[in-house]
């Protein structure tokens, strides 16, 4: 089965756990300003928004790429970018839609990200259940099942 | 390590900034944080300096595991001596700003000395430069913030800042940090201003590196989260209601203070509560509550995110007030609310969004109040003095006038921000002020929950429940049940909450993990990120030697056993309110065997047994 991140962002507190964990399994230590998945935090409305790439099908990023550097991975459906081949040109940050893709100045290299080989750290790590990682044909369910269950047929289940 | 092992030291005087390594061998002994930064403060400077003078120094400290992704861990204190009490103010805050200065690379910044002029200091990772406040000086908090923020372009610039109340002398202002988070007690925002420095902003993108043991880290870390996940107060009480969970409950056991602590109940608490601020209001149907929300790294998320109705008299004609922003925990909404008598839940929430938009503790603001409203009921304050407004208890226009004097400093404000003691002082009538060391009560009387009254009269930074919360066990049998009314037992159960917490705000944790977590639950955590062996024992260890460590600097500054003490009202004036009827606080049975259990002789001063044991500095 493969499988997407799901993102709830009313259930988000705002904590940074995802970005702690995103960037320790990336990084190999504490760094949200190296995390691959980012809250914004919106505090005049009090919202909170965790965000990172959606894996598209044609991927902006890897149309764009002139080396080839980015390639699906077909068995978590998580585009990746080959660290060897990356130029750094920065032609996919410019070609994404959703900002998602991102250089580091430290490698010299684009990073996004790659759902952790299938075993995402952020949706471990979070402690609402705001990220989560679900069957990819069905990520609507929950809020489907949120408004089937305001669904009026109260009446028929009593009778 | 998890330390960064680096300290940003800014002479204010002659603009000058360095680096230095972190003392590790003081970092074994007081691990970081509070502990660690009291050690240097201890080392560096005279208690017995002006507070407000350019001899006193300013540090904020993170602790080892701030900024890690251990639950809570994102807090730093600022150490510095306190102008409101002149014994040692630590004043922890949560937020973001902590763990950005972590990892920008710094365990702790030390401020010396004062400025010639306003400024602000800059830092981006290992590069810091004190800039100009010109154009910033004079501005709120908040528009500081949103200036700060212009100037370096960066939306993840993390900022603390003062507001006017610190400019212009209020001797409880605060830091705000994030514009809505405070180090808040003991004045330190006032030492801040002093210095002429009005923000310190950072970004850091270098980050926490060096765990000793990344994957027996995260492992543990995450065990810890459950634990706190599956506690019904961190679990569900304070991500629910907040620290406000403790309104209905602190009032129905009669252990509410009112009116400048002159009643034990207050029959308007449920209306500024945290039951009430989930309550639809009548004129947009929104509740009080927006939303819960977390600090850096925390699992409870306790914070509250509020609004204020769009009708209210006191938001009318200010946009600054008209959106979202951090709403009430229980110590403001008693202090602003029920000890000044006031039942306006939008006149409370007015005043704690001005409180961070101009840097006071609402804590002693609302009790500065209390005392004033109660030196007008009794005609010593009269509208003379305050150019017109009447300071009834109950007065909600009373309130929020107050709010906004103090926080621009202006006219009465300035009276008001001399805190309870001198205000009291000043009109004559030093009995009415509610204060201990000149620090303001928070809300829990001592008369109903008896080992409170142990805890505020021994706190090293004067009257405050974060120094000892025997609130847990008294109230809410964490760990184990003890009962408020009797005495017995409260001497050894204050100092084990006093040195268990200096251990944890040293961690660079929250104290509010406590409802579920002991040291049990942390030292695993710190073992697994810090270098050498980190024990329950050794952090209790560190724990009593902080205490003690904060307790020579109060004596060196010149304090003495006899400001171990509680006004009159609380040990004379019976409770009552029918839980609590006939009962004061019973100081006297508690006091002489806190000493000893501490090893300090009958009048409060340490040995050179406990100096030895500790191995504290000259």
């Amino acid at each position: 089965m493969l499988r997407s991140l799901s993102i709830d962002p009313d259930k988000c507190t705002g904590c940074l756990q995802c970005e702690m964990a995103c960037s320790l399994e990336n990084e190999g230590i504490f760094n949200p300003a190296r995390s691959r998945i980012k809250v914004f935090t919106f505090h005049e409305e009090g919202r909170f928004v965790p965000y990172t790439c959606t894996q598209c099908d044609e991927a902006w990023c890897m149309h764009a790429c002139p080396v080839d550097a980015i390639k699906m991975n077909f068995q978590t459906g998580a585009l990746e970018v080959n660290e060897k081949t990356c130029v750094g040109c920065k032609v996919c940050t410019i070609a994404c839609p959703f900002g998602t893709i991102n250089y580091n100045r430290v490698s010299g290299k684009v990073i996004k990200c790659d759902l952790c080989g299938g075993d995402p750290e952020c949706a471990k790590a979070c402690p609402t259940q705001a990220i989560t990682y679900v069957d990819s044909d069905a990520t609507g369910l929950e809020k489907m099942r949120a408004w089937a269950g305001k669904t009026d047929n109260a009446q028929h289940a009593a009778g | 390590m998890a330390w960064a092992k680096k300290v940003l030291r800014v002479n204010l005087t002659d603009g000058t900034i360095s680096s230095e390594p972190l003392n590790m061998e003081w970092a074994a002994d007081y691990i970081g944080q509070r502990g660690l930064a009291t050690r240097y403060l201890v080392a560096e400077t005279d208690p017995g300096c002006d507070a407000l003078g350019p001899d006193n120094k300013m540090i904020m400290a993170t602790g080892p595991l701030t900024g890690t992704a251990a639950s809570t861990g994102g807090r730093y204190s600022v150490i510095t001596k306190s102008p409101l009490t002149g014994a040692v103010a630590c004043s922890n805050s949560g937020g973001f700003f902590g763990a950005e200065l972590k990892a920008a690379g710094w365990d702790m910044i030390i401020f010396e000395g004062r400025s010639p002029n306003p400024v602000w200091l800059n830092i981006e990772d290992d590069r810091a430069e004190l800039r100009s406040a010109d154009g910033i000086w004079g501005k709120s908090v908040w528009e500081a913030d949103a200036a700060i923020h212009k100037i370096t372009g960066d939306p993840q610039t993390r900022v603390a800042a003062v507001g006017r109340s610190a400019e212009s002398g209020c001797l409880y202002a605060a830091i705000i940090n994030d514009l809505h988070r405070a180090a808040g007690r003991s004045g330190v925002g006032t030492v801040m201003a002093s210095k002429n420095l009005k923000a310190v902003a950072v970004r850091g993108s270098l980050g926490v590196a060096n765990i000793k043991d990344p994957k027996r880290f995260m492992e543990t870390v995450a065990e810890q989260k459950v634990v706190l996940a599956e506690n019904a107060v961190t679990g569900q009480g304070l991500p629910a209601l907040g620290t406000q969970v403790l309104m209905n409950v602190i009032n129905e056991i009669g252990a509410l203070p009112t009116n400048n602590m002159q009643k034990t109940q207050f029959e308007g608490a449920h209306s500024i509560s945290g039951e009430a601020m989930l309550e639809p209001r009548k004129s947009d149907g929104k509740p009080n509550l927006t939303t819960n929300a977390a600090c850096f790294g925390c699992t409870i998320a306790c914070g509250r995110i509020s609004t204020i109705d769009p009708t209210h008299f006191s938001i009318q004609d200010k946009p600054q007030y008209q959106h979202n922003s951090g709403g009430l925990e229980y110590e403001a909404a008693w202090a602003m609310g029920a000890d000044t008598g006031v039942d306006d839940l939008d006149a409370v929430t007015f005043a704690n969004f001005v409180c961070n938009e101009d840097g006071m503790d609402p804590i002693s603001f609302g009790a500065t109040v209390a005392a004033a409203m109660e030196l007008f009921e009794k005609g010593v304050i009269t509208t003379e003095h305050t150019g017109g407004m009447a300071l009834n208890f109950g007065s909600a226009e009373a309130l929020t006038w107050c709010a906004e004097k103090v926080g621009t400093g202006d006219g009465f404000g300035k009276d008001l921000g001399l805190g309870s003691k001198k205000l009291c002082e000043k009109y004559g009538h030093p009995e009415l002020s509610m204060t201990v060391k000149g620090q303001e009560f928070p809300a829990y009387d001592p008369r109903g929950i008896q080992g409170m009254g142990l805890t505020y009269a021994t706190s090293n930074r004067g009257a405050c429940h974060l120094r000892s919360y025997t609130v847990a066990s008294e109230v809410l049998g964490i760990p184990e049940k003890t009962d408020p009314a009797v005495t017995e037992g409260k001497a050894g159960l204050v100092k084990a909450f006093q040195d268990a917490t200096a251990a944890v705000d040293s961690m660079g944790l929250c104290v509010f993990t406590t409802f579920a977590w002991t040291l049990d639950n942390m030292a695993p955590q710190l073992d697994a990120a810090c270098e050498g062996d980190w024990t329950v024992d050794r952090l209790l260890e560190a724990g009593e030697r902080i205490w003690n460590l904060e307790r020579d600097y109060n004596m060196k500054a010149g304090l003495t056993g006899a400001d171990d003490n509680l006004p009159e009202r609380l040990l004379k004036e019976a409770s009552k309110a029918a839980p609590t009827e006939g009962q004061v606080c019973n100081l006297h049975e508690m006091l002489p065997e806190y000493y000893q259990l501490r090893g300090w002789t009958t009048d409060g001063q340490l040995t050179d047994e406990v100096r030895q044991k500790f191995s504290l500095p000259g």
